[in-house]
């Protein structure tokens, strides 16, 4: 798990003399497994770091090992009782990931992130003070609600949202008994089983319009009840294909809905192929996008985005 | 194999041949075992598996030797080099206390979210770095701990990611070339990049345009092509007081302070704009609609939502948006 394929044969062997140090002895098939490597390859690496040898002034072998019976035990770890420092890379990487869980409530507890974000900062010394503020990854929290969210959850409480459906332009009610928050692409999701779908179902925080904890305790998730898929982002499975032609003023609709295919026109345009989630939305999104973009198919929802579009007009001449 | 005249036993280093990985381990105990600097010639003496005394031609155990310093110094091992004024002989050490990661003690919860935070990267291109970080924390002392199993990831999917990424951290400045969003012609930049920004799951890089010579903001999967370094490393000098999180947060039209837009809605109907509305009431002259009011951030991005509800809303204010909306419509018959 620790790193396998991601990190080399000689970045783990300057690591494992210092890891077994810190703990005085370890079994092979548990450090093979935290390294990430069969014990075949371990056992190959304990090989070269025994017989590691300094010619000069006279022969030594800097680092003592034992490792029979399945135990390794280091006797002598030469001159590398400690890890290498971080680099740059790995610094950031570590620190760029805390702060972002600083911000995501009800994942992690806040104190310990806050906590390990010091040792860290310490730890890495140069290396992380140098890259301060240069990456960042922000995340579409809304406190007020992920922080009611957390209520729930550590009370075990039912929550009533009332919620937006974009694709059915529905503000909705329901009662959800909360069992995790999830992020993905930026967004928190709220995920809960629905006591209106009587489903799981996941809630992006941004389409929450009000939340309430409800002083009804939360039930448990039935065990029949299904994961909501995976992918939060595939398309339903009713969803209409629909053929789209954008100018290049358009093209940011292949850059929102990156799930179709896209095809090249002449003058910078772009033809998108998609599955729509429902009629309405293709019709909004036509109605969007004004003479930068047209419904190519079906035939039928392009009559009805212009005939939309006529009544709308006829507001104005109205008002 | 028999013991030779020096002494040394039939397995020694010596008889052996010598991995790369053992020589570049053996490398690293010798120079940070040693208090003096050491010659070239001596390390060679040292060190198994640069040919011993005589095997290989000097050159090549020169240009081997060369090699490998350039492998320990990209990996951040921080070796010494000095030159004996004496002889004009270039001596080599590494500082343990430079080499060592400085102590860090952490609990079995603290070791919980490392790993989360390593593993937010699994799938993307800095998945080595947080593993090897993961690795010396671990090696540290750092508790190993179970998978944490959370469903978080950062996504680094875009083309540029790791050339913008390492000029930010080099603070080496970048030519590009440029797609903006309303489809203009693709035009080539020079960027002194100040930081990279996640937002939404999209990536952001923002610094000094030098062909603008102003401040901005670029998407990162807008970018075409590969990504260059215009600059020696170390050579952009970011603003003191700069928030580079504010920079992107600010692009497209936010920050300002809004106006108010008046429209009519259908009863019902628009949510998707009635769930921001400042104020809702029935609107007398038009039985069946309200009139709702809310802010106007950006007049075309409000427009598009309007003109997206079609018939279901009308603009009374301002005149402006009123404009946009009849604009879009319009281009919808056109």
């Amino acid at each position: 798990m620790t790193g396998g394929p991601n990190v080399g044969r000689f970045a783990r062997l300057l690591a494992l003399v210092p890891y077994l140090r810190a703990r005085g002895s370890a079994q092979v098939d548990e450090v093979a497994r935290e390294f990430g490597v069969s014990q075949r390859q371990l056992m190959k690496d304990l090989d070269l770091l025994a017989c590691t040898e300094l010619l000069r002034p006279w022969p030594t072998c800097p680092i003592d090992l034992s490792y029979e019976d399945g135990e390794v035990v280091v006797l002598d770890s030469g001159a590398t009782d400690r890890p290498l420092r971080l680099t740059s890379d790995e610094a950031a990487a570590l620190l760029v990931a805390v702060r972002m869980l600083r911000e995501m409530p009800g994942v992690t507890d806040g104190d310990t992130v806050a906590g390990v974000q010091e040792k860290l900062e310490r730890a890495a010394g140069d290396a992380a003070a140098a890259m301060r503020g240069r990456f960042e990854v922000a995340v579409a929290a809304r406190p007020a609600v992920a922080e009611r969210i957390t209520d729930a959850l550590e009370r075990d409480r039912r929550v009533h949202l009332r919620y937006y459906v974009p694709h059915r332009d529905e503000i909705t009610e329901r009662d959800v008994d909360p069992i995790r928050v999830r992020y993905a692409d930026g967004h928190g999701y709220l995920e809960g089983f629905c006591r209106r779908s009587e489903e799981v179902r996941r809630f992006r925080f941004d389409r929450i319009v009000r939340i309430t904890v409800l002083d009804d305790v939360a039930r448990e998730v039935p065990e029949t009840a299904a994961e909501p898929e995976r992918d939060l982002f595939r398309p339903l499975p009713d969803a209409v294909p629909v053929t789209i032609e954008v100018t290049a003023a358009g093209r940011w609709v292949a850059e929102d809905y990156p799930y179709g295919t896209t095809t090249e026109l002449p003058g910078g345009g772009l033809r998108v192929e998609l599955n729509a989630p429902d009629p309405r939305w293709v019709r909004q999104l036509a109605l969007r996008l004004g003479e930068a973009g047209r419904v190519v198919a079906p035939a039928g929802l392009a009559d009805d985005v212009t005939a939309e579009a006529s009544r709308a007009l006829a507001n104005y001449d109205a008002v | 194999m028999t013991d030779d005249a020096a002494g040394f036993p039939a397995e020694s280093a010596q008889a052996r041949r010598v991995g790369k990985d053992e020589r570049l381990f053996t490398l690293v105990q010798c120079l940070l075992a040693s208090e003096q600097h050491l010659t070239a010639r001596r390390i060679r003496e040292t060190v198994a598996g640069y040919g011993g005394d005589d095997d290989e031609p000097d050159d090549a155990v020169k240009r081997k030797f060369e090699r490998d310093k350039n492998v320990l110094r990209d990996m951040g091992i921080p070796i010494e080099t000095v030159r004996d004024p004496n002889t004009g002989e270039e001596g080599y050490r590494i500082d343990r206390a430079a080499y060592e990661l400085a102590p860090i003690e952490l609990t079995t919860d603290e070791a919980v979210v490392v790993m989360v935070a390593a593993q937010v990267w699994r799938q993307g291109k800095l998945a080595g770095p947080a593993a090897g970080a993961l690795m010396k924390l671990r090696a540290s002392g750092a508790p190993v701990v179970e998978d944490a199993g959370l469903d978080t990831l950062i996504e680094t999917a875009e083309p540029a990611f790791d050339a913008v990424w390492r000029a930010c951290r080099d603070a080496r400045p970048i030519a590009f070339t440029y797609q903006k969003r309303d489809g203009a012609r693709a035009v080539r930049r020079e960027l002194e990049p100040w930081g990279m920004v996640c937002r939404n799951g999209l990536w952001y890089v923002a610094g000094h345009d030098r062909d603008r010579d102003a401040v901005r903001v670029f998407r990162l999967s807008r970018v075409v092509g590969a990504v260059e370094p215009c600059g020696e490393p170390g050579t952009v000098v970011a603003p003191a007081d700069i928030d580079v999180r504010a920079l992107v947060g600010d692009w497209g039209g936010g920050g300002s302070k809004p106006r108010m837009a008046e429209l009519l809605i259908r009863e019902g109907r628009a949510n998707g704009l009635r769930r921001y509305a400042r104020g809702v009431e029935p609107e007398p002259e038009r039985p069946g609609w309200d009139r709702v009011e809310l802010n106007l951030f950006g007049t075309e991005s409000l427009a598009g939502t309007v003109a997206s509800f079609g018939a279901d809303v009308i603009v009374a204010d301002p005149p402006d948006l009123r404009d946009a909306v009849i604009r879009r419509l319009k281009g919808v018959l056109a």
